[in-house]
């Protein structure tokens, strides 16, 4: 077994997600059954072979950097779940 | 089939292009269509009722403007595209409460084109699921049977087509999530190649596959959404920057004749249903018989695609989806006591379990240790998968299997499982990985079920044209596809 219940709330941990013990079993026998599949993959010998992130060719074509005004500061506020008018606030990290 | 609502778009756009419809006209027949079938189908999660038909009248004051090819023309947006000023939540509580101020880029495509966009589609959350039954807010159902899924992620707006709610919706396909619900629900689907239309404003799932398409009750419909909404977007660095071709130019007056149509072997044998089996069967030998010619081709790496695609989607989904912190927008934990509790309870109140596992999965896949082992070995195997594709087409114009290999599955029935959900995207990812255009096409309904059966069509890069082509040509040749049986 790959993913015992302590390694899926390790996992969760790096994910920035917050699981009960009950969870971090069920979703680390799940991920076991998941991984267990994807070891599939090891039957194929790939030494040789370029991996492929992207199936655009010509990735990284970059537009002209102008600097423009888009959006208004209340606009990009305006989702926000908490802000002063001026930034965005969150809880007090110092 | 007289009613407004269940007419074509290229129909009713001349319609309205003739003033014989107005945009309001057609705007109301399609509110009434939802107030009538939603209370059955649940299939948006808004609707822009007033404002939609405010829109519309004004439009019809200024009168219909032949410069602009959807003008009028009712339209749903699956939930995970931005709109302006309309919610948008991706099927997430954790965007409950999120209205964008834009539009992406097809949104805004579709706008400038003429369309009234008249609801937000329900879909799978963050298009993570293949039946619609993973959004958080409500399961929609099959407008052809109540008791079936639509197919997913995009569900809501397959089963809106279906049911004559609008003239079309854009969807998006990761791993299948346009395909494969226009196979369930009976409708035409399209997948344009990647970059073939911008994703920006697309809330991105897995980037290097994401796609957003067409889905319509025609091709030619699909013809005339991809005019509209296909082309280089300087926004999107992953867009193409070639020129797109007139696409309801290229099905005028199509042939299947000489069209060599390639058969990989590996999606016409085990695991297929028989009910498929015959239907799509059907579909060829009525192409080989107005002259396509039938090739029998490979793609030997089919068996891997799965596992190749889970762990490519749930790595992007893991990096993706670290944007929801609870700071800039979506759900804030009322709990939280510190910075960092606040972004772990936020993520768990605002995501479902389905989204949770992949974001642990993608995590797991990228940590240091297992990165070769799953990320990167994956990243090689898709390769291989892309030159199947590459392979295949130098032996034949078009490659042609089914869309799934049954018809839509009951609510309740795959969900206790997540791998068994995962293996009914068999035919539909693999085309994500190389990058291509596919499309389904309704061909029939199924002898056991009743149900609607989709043949997808796969052509190469930039190969939009005749890919619609050959979709057109067989489509005038089969038997119409009924309405179905919604009230």
């Amino acid at each position: 077994m790959k993913i015992s219940p302590e390694k899926a709330l390790a996992i969760a941990t790096l994910a920035r997600l917050e699981i009960s013990p009950e969870q971090a079993a069920t979703l680390g026998s799940q991920m076991d059954d998941i991984l267990g599949y994807m070891d599939k993959l090891n039957e194929l010998d790939t030494a040789d072979v370029e991996p492929m992130y992207t199936p655009v060719d010509q990735a990284g074509a970059l537009r002209v950097d102008e600097v423009s005004r888009e959006f208004s500061r209340a606009q990009i506020l305006k989702n926000a779940p908490e802000t002063d008018g001026q930034y965005f606030i969150v809880p007090r990290i110092v | 089939m007289s009613q407004l609502f269940d007419l074509s778009l290229t129909r009713v756009r001349d319609l309205l292009r003739s003033g014989e419809v107005t945009a309001e006209a057609a705007t109301a027949a399609c509110l009434d269509r939802i107030a009538a079938t939603e209370p059955a189908l649940d299939a948006l999660l808004h609707v822009a009722g007033e404002s939609a038909l405010e829109q519309a009248r004004a439009m019809d004051a200024a009168g219909p403007d032949a410069g602009r090819p959807l003008w009028g023309v009712p339209v749903t947006v699956k939930d995970v595209l931005a709109t302006e000023g309309l919610p948008t939540t991706c099927g997430s509580r954790i965007l409950e409460n999120f209205v964008p101020v834009y539009d992406a880029h097809c949104v805004s495509r579709l706008k400038e084109a003429g369309a009234i966009i008249i609801g937000k589609a329900n879909m799978d959350e963050f298009a993570m699921g293949s039946s619609t039954e993973n959004s958080a807010y409500k399961i929609t159902k099959n407008p052809w049977d109540t008791a079936r899924v639509p197919g997913g992620s995009s569900g809501g707006s397959a089963a809106s087509v279906a049911a004559g709610q609008c003239f079309a919706s854009i969807g998006t396909d990761t791993g299948g999530s346009i395909r494969q619900p226009a196979s369930f629900c009976g409708i035409v689907g399209l997948k344009p190649g990647y970059g073939r239309v911008s994703r920006r404003g697309l809330v991105a799932y897995g980037s290097s596959l994401d796609q957003a398409g067409p889905m319509t009750r025609t091709v030619a419909d699909a013809a005339l959404v991809l005019q509209v909404i296909a082309g280089h977007d300087p926004k999107d660095s992953t867009s193409i920057d070639a020129p797109v071709p007139d696409y309801l130019e290229a099905i005028q007056g199509a042939s299947l004749k000489g069209l060599r149509l390639g058969l990989p072997e590996q999606y016409w044998g085990e695991g297929l249903s028989a009910e498929v089996d015959a239907a799509c069967r059907g579909a060829v030998d009525l192409a080989a018989s107005l002259g396509a010619e039938i090739v029998p081709v490979s793609l030997p790496h089919t068996e891997y695609a799965i596992a190749t695609y889970y762990i490519l989607a749930m790595a992007e989904a893991s990096s993706n989806l670290a944007r929801f912190d609870g700071v800039r927008y979506g759900l804030r934990s009322t709990k939280s006591v510190d910075l960092a509790t606040m972004y772990t309870r936020s993520r768990c109140e605002g995501f479902g379990e389905e989204v949770m596992r992949r974001i642990m999965l993608g995590t797991y896949v990228l940590s240091a240790g297992y990165y070769d082992a799953y990320y990167r070995k994956a990243a090689q195997v898709r390769r291989l998968i892309r030159q199947d594709f590459l392979n295949a087409l130098g032996k034949c114009d078009l490659i042609c299997g089914p869309a799934c290999p049954t018809t839509a599955f009951a609510i309740g029935e795959n969900t206790a499982d997540p791998l068994q959900m995962y293996l009914t995207d068999i035919f539909t990812i693999s085309l994500n990985l190389s990058g291509l255009p596919g499309m389904s096409l309704p061909v029939g309904l199924g002898r056991d079920t009743g149900m609607p059966v989709g043949l997808q069509l796969f052509a190469g890069n930039l190969q939009e044209a005749p890919l619609l082509a050959a979709a057109a040509a067989l489509e005038a040749n089969l038997p119409a596809m009924p309405a179905p049986p919604i009230a």
